[in-house]
């Protein structure tokens, strides 16, 4: 069937300003994912899924610029041992990584197994990515998969001792990255990676993670607080039996975030917790879009995403469970909220349950509001000042979303950028 | 210690008069209780005294220990030692009792130019407090009154009170929804904080609260006035003979 005609152009014009990278045993799939890029062409406004956020900027053929911000503090996880991997504006720098050996791990880079015939990945690599693009489509994926620069390949067989941390640093006003890694995490190992950084001016990433039966897998992202830079990321997950994803996402600042998330429960007995918490001024715009499908019995999913938005930002949520038939004793929870510091942002929410089941216990829910006053009242009648009482009151509403993460300390330093973040607006 | 002066206070929304001219005058080292039928204007004298939004004084004053508190911000009230327990404790989901105790003692130690208190001497000081009030660890580490029974809450509040020594002491019917023991273990965390230097507004229906905090003086409040004022015998004669006598007798 044949494109509408601005889709059409649109289109041609950015994948015009492209070319296939050498894809050695990647190949394949880049052309494969090409072709669904030219078949469902990259949207565009007047798509459904694209409702509340314009991706206009997010397609165009030049990106637009974003000044590297200097942050003027330490970047988010440095007080950890980790495995660091670095980027910069979507190329590994490996002076800047660690040594990516690791026991109970192996990294690496895309480019580097491109000349292998035979190689694990192979049979991931946009593999999951091209699953999840039934029954809603995401071109921007797509379009990933098949141009991707750089990314790791990262194959978990044991406990490794630290986590692996990819930092995406921005050097330049007008980069323009996509990034594509691929996770396989091994029947019962179990590994935790931490994401952080800006990335670029404009960052297209995407994460394809199959976690075997056993297996678990701990992701806690933190995007950079540069104020310009925009992002589309997805993240494909695939659970096998008993297996374990969980993962968290801290975003401070960026004039543009789509953050899609789609995950399978494809074993009995498996556990995807995805959260988010966001705080943005002004011309944020942040997007959460999470389409989780459970197929298999006895699963349980939670996604729980909190917003902060004032001065004019806006927040949207798109989430759906779709329960399959035969999906069984399914438990998924979906809660979105914003706290509106002020009557010029907004939260756009659209929750969807599709359950082919009989007994399963699903419930969604979606509120915004305003800080409440009888609380506030209460914390200064004590003699806490009103933005402190403000400032307790914002890091009380993200709570749910950020006891989501497994790790305390972890837990801890995000927490320490809220407040850094809230402190600044006083 | 508390002056408040010919106090009328509408609301801020609607054209409804609801304090009339409330005269009142607590001393330093006194109790003084106020009585009165529902909807009298209790509460509302203690919310307008600790800042609450939603009132507008339309004439009078109240100061404390000489300074004008109305125009105070409620967090400089409470730094100046006004404190209210409240009728209806506020739950606040996500903020941990704790951290309030030691966001809230360490706020108003900075208002005053005073030191914070050390994570080690807030603790001891919290822990010997709640022991006496019969606030286990448990319930100082859940969030802000969130699923606390109604006695626990009244005693979560006495608790505040006993961490952030106020100097004037606002009590808006503390009693009610206590049982017997609660009542007893509410009234001893009170009277342990009675001193010579704090003064004590109690707000209640019931004789009983007063059984245990002797009052030196009691008011009956009716309509939005301060219709009558005597010693501790008046409470029992409200708990006797109800108001209607002294309502007619002030021709309320
Ligand atoms: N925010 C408000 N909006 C509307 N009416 C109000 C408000 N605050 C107080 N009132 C009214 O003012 C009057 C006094 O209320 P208040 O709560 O002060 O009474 P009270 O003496 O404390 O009563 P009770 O013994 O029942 O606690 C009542 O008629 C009440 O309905
Ligand atoms: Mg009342």
């Amino acid at each position: 069937m044949a494109l509408p005609e601005r889709k059409q152009s649109d289109t041609d014009a950015r994948l015009a300003a492209m070319t296939l990278p050498e894809g050695g045993c990647l190949a394949e799939a880049r052309k494969a994912a090409l072709s669904r890029v030219q078949t469902m062409g990259l949207p565009n406004r007047r798509d459904e899924y694209w409702k509340y956020t314009r991706p206009d900027t997010l397609v165009q053929a030049d990106a637009p610029t974003a000044a590297v911000f200097d942050a003027g503090e330490a970047p988010m996880f440095d007080e950890f041992d980790r495995l660091k991997v670095v980027f910069v504006d979507g190329v590994f720098d490996a002076e800047a990584s660690d040594d990516l050996s690791l026991e109970g791990i192996s990294i690496e880079r895309i480019a580097d197994i491109c000349d292998k015939d035979i190689h694990w990945a192979k049979d991931l690599y946009g593999v999951l990515e091209a699953r999840g693009q039934t029954p809603v489509a995401r071109p921007l994926a797509a379009l990933n998969t098949a141009f991707a620069q750089d990314g790791v390949v990262i194959r978990v067989t044991g406990t490794p001792s630290k986590p692996v941390n990819l930092v995406y640093r921005h050097g330049s006003d007008s980069s323009d990255a996509i990034l594509h890694h691929v996770v396989r995490v091994e029947s019962g190992a179990s590994a935790t990676i931490l994401e952080n950084g800006p990335a670029a001016s404009r960052f297209n990433k995407c994460m394809e993670v199959d976690v075997a039966d056993g297996g678990a897998l701990h992701l806690v992202r933190a995007q950079g607080r540069d104020h310009e830079r925009r992002a589309a990321t997805h993240l494909f997950a695939r659970l096998g039996t008993e297996s374990v994803f969980k993962a968290f996402t801290l975003t401070v600042n960026g004039v543009l975030t789509r953050n899609e998330a789609v995950i399978e429960l494809t074993g009995d007995d498996a556990v995807a917790h995805i959260a988010g918490a966001c705080v943005g001024d002004g011309d944020f715009h942040h997007d959460d879009t999470v389409f989780i499908t459970h197929d298999a019995v006895n699963c349980e999913s939670r996604q729980v995403f909190k917003k902060v938005l004032r001065n004019g930002a806006t927040g949207v949520f798109q989430g759906k469970i779709l329960v399959k038939e035969g999906a069984q004793k399914t438990d998924g929870y979906q809660i979105s909220q914003s706290l509106l510091l002020d009557d010029d942002s907004q939260f756009l929410a659209k929750p969807e349950l599709e359950i082919y089941a009989d007994d399963v216990a699903c419930s969604h829910g979606s509120t915004s509001g305003a800080i409440d006053e009888e609380g506030l009242f209460y914390l200064r009648s004590r003699g806490v000042p009103t933005d402190v009482a403000a400032d307790l009151l914002t890091l009380a509403f993200l709570a749910e979303a950020v006891e989501e993460i497994e790790d305390d300390e972890i837990a801890a330093a995000l927490v320490a950028r809220l407040e850094g973040w809230l402190a600044r607006r006083r | 210690m508390l002056e408040i002066k010919n106090l009328h206070v509408k609301l801020e929304e609607e054209d409804k008069q609801i304090l009339k001219g409330v005269n009142l005058t607590v001393e330093a080292g006194k109790v003084h209780a106020i009585m009165g039928p529902n909807g009298s204007g209790k509460s509302t004298l203690s919310y307008v005294l600790s800042g609450r939004d939603g009132y507008e004084v339309t004439d009078g004053e109240a100061t404390l220990a000489g300074e004008d508190i109305l125009e105070m911000e409620p967090e400089e009230r409470a730094a100046a030692g006004i404190f209210l327990a409240f009728q209806y404790p506020v739950e606040i989901p996500g903020v941990g009792n704790m951290t309030f105790l030691r966001t809230a003692v360490n706020a108003q130690r900075k208002a005053r130019g005073e030191e914070e208190l050390s994570a080690s001497d807030f603790l001891k000081d919290v822990r010997a407090k709640a022991k006496t009030l019969k606030i286990d660890a448990e319930m100082l580490k859940r969030p802000v009154n969130v699923g606390f029974s109604g006695g626990e809450k009244k005693r979560n509040e006495i608790l505040q009170m006993a961490m952030l020594e106020p100097k004037m002491c606002i009590l808006d019917e503390t009693d009610s929804g206590l049982d017997v023991d609660a009542m007893k273990l509410v009234s001893e965390g009170v009277n342990a904080l009675r001193d010579e230097g704090r003064g004590f507004l109690v707000i209640t229906h019931y004789q009983r609260l007063l059984d245990h905090i002797k009052p030196d003086v009691v008011h009956i409040m009716a309509d939005g006035r301060i219709i009558k004022t005597g010693g501790p015998e008046l409470a029992l004669e409200v708990e006797n003979n109800g108001y209607a006598d002294i309502l007619a007798e002030e021709g309320v």
